[in-house]
């Protein structure tokens, strides 16, 4: 197999809060080859894009609070990097994209001020005669609106966020966060404030990005739809934990863990006529005092008596899945 | 039941210092009958949420006619508003704004009981307990604030709110988008068996395509304030007519392997209501467009049979009629 470009080891992360601490990731595994992309997918407070934020340093500290484990990029630990090095590869190496583009343009500037500010922050780490000056990075910021699509750049750099639709903000964003030509992009529910056919045309030009300039992706997205068709691998998480990790292909088509037989059963398919949901019924488990055993066992149609004691282990099923239940090792017969 | 007709609602808007109308809803018809779910579909700024306000008088209309049970109620009085409240209620889609933060459970779901009722005292809290059971949740959460409360808990408060006076018809503005997946099957579920067991008409608003499909018979999609093709829901789906519900529909991504994945169907944006493309007001975006002809004049409404309408030209032709009665009509 390929050395992954980024790789999440043995993560756990805590939050220590008021009411005391909570385990918000707990052994995350995860890793991402280059030029693929890779799916995380989950419900409200699962963790996904806590897992993410750490990539870039984005998580305060306190009161996050980083139990253990390695985030390597290119076998460099990015948990343990001193900030000079952080900045540096913000953008240049990493780069990250939100859901909401309004929040993260700032409305008082234009799109071109914002984009010629965040080229000349990147270039700071360059030696002097190697970077642009504001006109260059302005020609520079076009180029990348023409990148990403966006009708007529050399006029519309000069408009402010409020006169751009969502599609176009979201494609400003990608242009801003691509200008440093990073090898890793990190979009965290790019779509998910935009119409369904301005869905599709971003969606397809992440495809096109990962496709044709060899970048890498991790797309954190709640809609199951989304990452069956843009990714290869998927990562499906449950209250802190990665519960199922393949290829799209397997997972969607034979899912392991009951959580993600459960979620696939809880979206009508807008391809087939109704069949009944059958949904999850329980809530999630509160992380301050996590279950002892499975953390999905008060919910598992599935469950075995030993789930409520004795936490799962990492098992794979096959070649390249890999499920945390009991299940799985159940079958292959082993502890 | 519900009959509109030809509604059109304007909002006075200012575009660059001049007074303009933005039509958010320009001559639109539509009929529910008892029991019906009518799924209204639609990108952002499609006037979908409007229609819905309008018939429960949450807007003003600005010129045609709704009526409930062949009864007129586009224009009446504040008395008249509130007898209309008792026979139709509104969901909305974030529970979480639609409750007081400071109001109890009990006191949020008694409200339109003590409005609209005599029932006080031990009475209404009875009242109150067994909508709460209706919508699956126990006695305990009467004393609750809404903060305490998920997100799902929320919504399921908001319908048994909404419930409180038997009202036919709900109007439910995309009343699961704020959930988590899950939580929304449960919700959908939950709503779908209310409906059959009280005989309910749900007026559905959704940007959500699977989830109409799922829950509604019939179908109705809107483009720029205008319907551009209702019909029953198996029959949109499995046959649109309309470019644009085509588009909508290859949009969506399904949560299935081996899709390709480069397939944008539509480019663009939607064109600002303020300023409508004249002709059909899809043509702008429309691959299939005849110059000449969908871009000066508005297309008409052609009947496939079993209540399937679509209003554009190439319907007209699949229809197999004659070159010149496209002329005709142009």
């Amino acid at each position: 197999m390929e050395k992954p470009l980024l790789e999440i080891r043995d993560y756990r992360l805590n939050f220590n809060t008021f009411d005391g601490v909570y385990h918000a990731l707990d052994g995350v595994n995860l890793s991402v080859v280059a030029g693929q992309s890779l799916g995380i997918v989950g419900e409200t407070g699962c963790g996904k894009s806590v897992t993410v934020r750490n990539v870039l340093g984005l998580l305060p500290s306190p009161p996050a609070d980083v139990i253990s484990g390695e985030i390597l990029y290119r076998g460099k630990d990015l948990l343990r990097v001193d900030q000079k090095e952080m900045q540096r590869i913000r953008g240049s190496e990493i780069a990250m994209i939100f859901q909401d583009p309004m929040t993260y343009l700032n409305p008082v500037f234009s799109i071109g001020t914002q984009m010629v500010d965040a080229i000349m922050a990147q270039q700071k780490s360059l030696p002097r005669e190697q970077r642009k000056n504001k006109r260059e990075a302005r020609q520079h910021a076009i180029a990348m609106l023409e990148k990403v699509h966006l009708p007529n750049p050399e006029k519309q750099i000069d408009r402010y966020p409020h006169e751009l639709s969502g599609g176009m903000r979201q494609r400003v964003l990608i242009a801003m966060a691509l200008s440093g030509a990073p090898k890793l992009l990190i979009a965290d529910e790019p779509t998910t404030a935009l119409d369904v056919t301005i869905q599709a045309q971003i969606l397809d030009l992440i495809a096109e990005l990962v496709e044709d300039m060899g970048l890498s992706v991790i797309l954190i997205t709640h809609d199951l739809g989304v990452v069956a068709k843009i990714c290869d691998r998927v990562a499906v998480m449950y209250a802190g934990q990665v519960v199922e990790y393949g290829s799209v292909d397997d997972v969607f088509t034979r899912p392991r863990h009951p959580y993600t037989e459960g979620l696939l059963r809880s979206i009508p398919h807008p391809g087939r006529p109704p069949e009944s949901l059958s949904g999850i019924p329980g809530f999630l488990p509160n992380l301050l005092s996590p279950p002892k055993g499975c953390r999905f066992f008060e919910r598992c149609p599935k469950a075995l008596e030993k789930c409520r004691e004795t936490p799962p282990r990492i098992s794979r099923p096959e070649k390249g899945a890999e499920a945390l239940c009991h299940l799985y090792s159940e079958e292959r017969g082993d502890a | 039941m519900l009959d509109v007709k030809n509604l059109t609602v304007g909002f006075p808007v200012r575009n660059r210092g001049e007074k303009a109308m933005l039509m958010a809803v320009n001559d639109v018809s539509l009929t529910l009958n008892k029991g019906d779910a009518l799924g209204l579909v639609g990108e952002s700024g499609s006037g979908k949420s409007t229609i819905g306000r309008t018939i429960l008088h949450l807007n003003p209309s600005t010129s045609g006619h709704i009526a409930l049970d062949g009864e007129e109620i586009t224009r009446l009085s504040a008395a008249g508003e509130r007898a209309l409240r008792k026979r139709a209620q509104m969901i909305f889609q974030d529970p979480h704004s639609a409750l007081n933060p400071r109001m109890t459970i009990l006191r949020s779901v008694a409200e339109p009981l003590v409005l609209h009722t005599r029932l006080r005292g031990s009475a209404l809290r009875e009242k109150v307990g067994e909508l709460l059971e209706t919508v699956g949740l126990q006695k305990q959460f009467l004393y609750r604030y809404p903060h305490e409360l998920s997100g799902g808990q929320k919504q399921r408060v908001c319908i048994a709110r909404a419930m409180a006076l038997n009202p036919e018809l709900l109007v439910l503005d995309e009343p699961t988008s704020a959930l988590d997946v899950s939580v929304q099957a449960q919700i959908l579920e939950f709503l779908k068996s209310i409906q059959q067991q009280k005989s309910l008409t749900y007026l559905f608003i959704s940007h959500n395509l699977a989830v109409v499909r799922y829950m509604c018979n019939r179908v109705a999609v809107m483009y720029l304030g205008k319907i551009v093709e209702q019909g029953p829901t198996e029959e949109v789906f499995k046959a649109p007519r309309h470019p644009y519900t085509k588009a909508l529909l290859e949009a969506v991504p399904l949560p299935e392997a081996g899709q390709s994945r480069r397939t944008a169907p539509l480019g663009g944006d939607i064109p600002s209501p303020l300023n409508p493309p004249t002709g059909c007001a899809f043509h702008t975006r429309c691959d299939k467009a005849i110059a000449g002809k969908c871009d000066r004049v508005p297309p008409p409404e052609v009947d496939f049979g079993h209540g399937h309408v679509a209003s554009c030209f190439l319907g007209v032709e699949g229809q197999g009629t004659t070159g010149e009665k496209i002329r005709e009509l142009a």
